[in-house]
C-alpha cells in the first residue's frame, strides 16, 4: 500500500535532480513504508494470539503452577498464606484409604459408563449409516440427551434409581425380581451413576462414530459385498477397523471428562458427600471435600495434582496405544506426506485383504486378478 | 463388445459390459434401497431412550408428592406441574430468576469471548507465518488434556483475594478463552481459505488486520458459529466451579438445582419440576439450533 503511493514523486523527481538530496530522501520513505508494513506481517500474529495467551497465562497456566506450590505447604486460610512441608501433603493422601476408595469408585464408574456406551455409539451410527429416512430428524434425537445438564440428569436418574419408590425398582418388582438397592451398594451405585454419564453422552459420541463412518469409501463395502460378506461380516471387517483412530480418539477424550466425574455423583443424594460409606466417591468429589468441606487448601492441591498424574499416565498409555493403531491405519497425520501415503496403501490392501478374507471362495476373476497382481510385491514385503 | 471379442481377450474385458449394471447396484446401495424394520425398531428405542427421562420429569413434577409412592401411578402427567413450577420459582432459597439471568447473562458472554479470542487466534495459527508458531499450536493442544481442577485451588484464593469470590464475574474471568477453540478455529481455517486469497488481499495492499476482517472473518462464520454454540451449551450446564465460587444468593441454574435438591428432597415433583424449568431454556436453542450442534459435532470431532 504504502510503495504504491509513494512511487509516483520518486519517478517526478528523477528528471530534476538524479543524484540529490531528494532521491535519496525517497527511498527512505520506500523503506520507511516496506518496514511498516514488513513489521506489520511480523508483528500482527503475535497481536492476534496475544489476547488469548495473556489470559490463558493469568487463569490457565498460573493457577496449574501455582496448585504445584500450594501442594507442598500448609496452608492457612487466615493469613491467606502457605508454610513449606514437602510432600507430607502427598503422603497424607496417599495414605487416606478414601483416596483409594474414590480412586476405585472413579475408574470403576469410569469404564462402565465408556465401554458400553462405546459399543452402544457404534451400533446406533451403524443404523444412522444405513439409507434411513429424516436423517436429521433421528440424530437430532440421538444429540437431545446432550442439551440437559447434568445436574439435571444426575436428579432425574437418582430418582428413578431410588431405593425404595424409584422407576427401576418397581419395574424390577413387577418383573419378579428383588430390588437392587442402587443407593447403598457401591457396585449398583456405580451402575446408576455411569447411566447417567452414558444417557447424556452416547448420543454425542454416535455423531462422531457417524462422521467417521460416512468417511469410509464406499467401494469397499461394493467390493466386500460383491465378494459376498455378509452384512455383519462387512461391519466386523471394514467398518470396525476403518474407526478405530476415531475411537482411540473418543477414548482419550472420554478418559479425560471421565476421570473427572462430580456433578453426577455430586447429585447422587441430597448430601453430596459419595454415600455413607463413600459408596460413591469420586477423587473430584473428595477433592471438594478436601478443599472445601475441610478447607485444606493444601491436600486439596496435592489431591489435584494426584489426578492430574493419573490422567496423564493413562493419556501416555492411549497415545502410544494411538501410535502404533496409526501407523497401522495410516488416517492421522501426524506422520509426513509419504509415510501417510504408504500407510494408506497399507490399510486399504488391508482392508482389502480382510474384505475378502470374508470370502465364499470365488470372487469374480477379472475383478480380483490385476488388484492382486499390484498387491503381492508390496504384500510380501 | 466383448460378446464378439476372442476368448484370450475376453476374460480381461468381461468386467466393462457389467460396469453400468453395477453401477446402477451401487447407485441403489447408496440411495435406493431402504434399511428394513430393524433399523427402525433400534432407532425408535433408542429415540425413547433419549426422550424418557424428560417425560419422566414432567410425570413427577406434574404430579405431588406422593406421586412417586404410588404403586399403581399412572403413566399420564396429572395437573400439578405449574403449581409445582410456581413453588420453584418462589422459592426464596433457590433465587431461581437471578439464577436464569446469570446462566444466559454469563454463557452469553464466554461464548462470544471465546468466538472472538479464538477466532483471532486461529487465524494467526492458520493462516500467518511466524516464529515459533507451531509450538504454540502445540502448547495449546496440550492444554487441553489439563483438567480444571488442576486450577480450582489457587483461583479460588485468586479470586478470595480481589473479593470476586461469589461474583458471577469470577465464573465468567477463567473461562473467556479456550484452548479448544484455537484449536478447533486453527483446524477449521486451515482449510477453508486458499493461502491465494490471503496473497491477494495483501498484495491488492491490504493490511494484516484488514486481511483478517475481510477474508478471514466471513470464512470462519460457519465454525464459529458452532463453536459459539458449544461454548454457550457447555458454559451454561457447567457446575463443578460455580458450584465452588458462586454464593447461594447468587447462583447459575445447576447451582440453583442443587439447592433445589437438598431443600426438597422430600418432595420430589418440585425438583424435578425445576430441572424441566431449568432444561427449558436449551431445549429451546435445541429446537433452533440442534441442526447446527449435529453438523458441528460431526464436522470436528468436539468433546466439550
Amino acid at each position: 500500500m504504502t510503495t504504491t503511493a509513494t512511487a509516483p514523486p520518486s519517478s517526478a523527481e528523477r528528471p530534476d535532480a538524479p543524484a540529490g538530496p531528494p532521491s535519496q530522501r525517497t527511498p527512505k520513505r520506500i523503506a520507511f513504508g516496506h518496514r511498516l508494513s514488513r513489521w506489520d506481517l511480523k508483528l500482527s500474529p503475535y497481536l492476534y494470539i496475544s489476547p488469548f495467551f495473556i489470559l490463558f497465562l493469568v487463569v490457565g497456566l498460573f493457577p496449574i503452577a501455582y496448585t504445584a506450590v500450594i501442594s507442598f505447604m500448609d496452608w492457612d486460610l487466615v493469613r491467606n498464606s502457605g508454610t513449606f512441608i514437602g510432600f507430607d501433603q502427598y503422603v497424607y493422601v496417599l495414605t487416606q484409604p478414601k483416596f483409594w476408595i474414590a480412586l476405585r469408585n472413579t475408574f470403576s464408574i469410569f469404564l462402565l459408563s465408556s465401554i458400553p456406551q462405546l459399543i452402544l455409539a457404534i451400533f446406533i451410527a451403524a443404523m444412522l449409516d444405513q439409507n434411513i429416512r429424516a436423517k436429521t430428524f433421528w440424530r437430532m434425537g440421538v444429540l437431545l440427551p446432550y442439551v440437559m445438564a447434568p445436574v439435571a440428569v444426575a436428579l432425574i436418574f437418582s430418582n428413578m434409581f431410588g431405593d425404595k419408590y424409584g422407576l427401576v425398582n418397581t419395574t424390577l418388582a413387577d418383573l419378579g425380581i428383588s430390588p437392587v438397592m442402587w443407593h447403598s451398594d457401591a457396585f449398583a451405585s456405580h451402575i446408576a451413576i455411569a447411566t447417567m454419564v452414558n444417557f447424556r453422552w452416547t448420543g454425542y459420541n454416535t455423531l462422531i462414530l457417524l462422521a467417521a463412518m460416512q468417511a469410509i469409501p464406499r467401494d469397499y463395502y461394493e467390493a466386500a459385498a460383491i465378494d459376498g460378506a455378509s452384512k455383519f461380516r462387512q461391519f466386523t471387517a471394514i467398518t470396525v477397523p476403518s474407526l478405530r483412530p476415531t475411537l482411540i480418539f473418543v477414548i482419550i477424550t472420554s478418559t479425560i471428562g471421565g476421570l473427572q466425574i462430580f456433578d453426577e455423583p455430586r447429585m447422587y443424594d441430597q448430601y453430596g458427600t459419595g454415600g455413607a460409606d463413600s459408596q460413591w466417591l469420586t477423587i473430584t468429589l473428595y477433592l471438594y471435600d478436601i478443599g472445601w468441606g475441610q478447607w485444606n487448601f493444601g491436600r486439596a492441591a496435592a489431591l489435584a495434582w494426584i489426578l492430574f498424574l493419573i490422567i496423564l499416565a493413562i493419556g501416555i498409555i492411549n497415545l502410544l496405544v494411538t501410535r502404533r493403531v496409526v501407523r497401522d491405519e495410516g488416517a492421522r497425520s501426524s506422520l509426513g506426506r509419504r509415510e501417510q501415503r504408504a500407510a494408506a496403501r497399507a490399510a486399504r490392501r488391508d482392508l482389502r485383504r480382510a474384505a475378502s478374507s470374508g470370502t465364499l471362495a470365488d470372487a469374480p476373476e477379472p475383478e480380483s486378478a490385476p488388484e492382486s497382481a499390484t498387491d503381492t510385491p508390496e504384500a510380501q514385503r | 463388445m466383448s460378446v464378439l471379442n476372442p476368448a484370450p481377450l475376453a476374460v480381461v474385458d468381461e468386467g466393462i459390459p457389467n460396469a453400468p449394471k453395477r453401477e446402477q447396484q451401487r447407485r441403489r446401495r447408496m440411495q435406493g434401497s431402504r434399511p428394513g424394520w430393524f433399523v427402525y425398531t433400534s432407532l425408535v428405542i433408542v429415540l425413547g431412550a433419549a426422550i424418557f427421562p424428560f417425560y419422566w420429569s414432567f410425570l413427577i413434577g406434574s404430579g405431588d408428592a406422593s406421586t412417586i409412592r404410588d404403586p399403581n401411578m399412572s403413566w399420564i402427567p396429572g395437573g400439578n406441574f405449574l403449581e409445582n413450577a410456581a413453588s420453584v420459582v418462589n422459592d426464596p432459597a433457590v433465587n431461581f430468576w437471578p439464577a436464569l439471568w446469570n446462566s444466559i447473562y454469563s454463557s452469553g458472554l464466554i461464548a462470544l469471548s471465546v468466538v472472538f479470542f479464538s477466532t483471532l487466534a486461529g487465524w494467526a495459527f492458520a493462516k500467518l507465518r511466524f516464529r515459533g508458531s507451531r509450538w504454540l499450536l502445540v502448547f495449546v493442544v496440550a492444554t487441553m488434556a489439563v483438567p480444571t481442577q488442576l486450577g480450582v485451588v489457587p483461583l479460588y484464593i485468586l479470586f478470595s483475594d480481589l473479593g470476586w469470590t461469589g461474583s458471577i464475574g469470577a465464573i465468567i474471568i477463567p473461562a473467556l478463552t479456550s484452548a479448544f477453540g484455537v484449536f478447533w478455529m486453527t483446524q477449521y481455517l486451515q482449510q477453508a481459505v486458499p493461502d491465494e486469497l490471503i496473497e491477494a488481499a495483501r498484495v491488492d495492499g491490504a493490511s494484516s488486520f484488514r486481511t483478517f476482517l475481510t477474508v478471514g472473518l466471513p470464512a470462519a462464520r460457519p465454525a464459529a458459529a458452532m463453536l459459539g454454540l458449544f461454548t454457550f451449551v457447555s458454559a451454561w450446564n457447567n457446575f463443578f466451579w460455580p458450584f465452588i465460587v458462586l454464593d447461594r444468593s447468587d447462583p447459575t441454574l445447576p447451582v440453583a438445582l442443587s439447592l433445589l435438591q437438598s431443600n426438597y428432597f422430600v418432595d420430589y415433583s418440585i425438583v424435578l419440576a425445576g430441572v424441566l424449568l431449568s432444561t427449558i431454556p436449551l431445549l429451546i436453542l435445541f429446537v433452533f439450533a440442534g441442526k447446527q450442534l449435529v453438523s458441528g459435532i460431526m464436522a470436528g470431532a468436539v468433546k466439550g
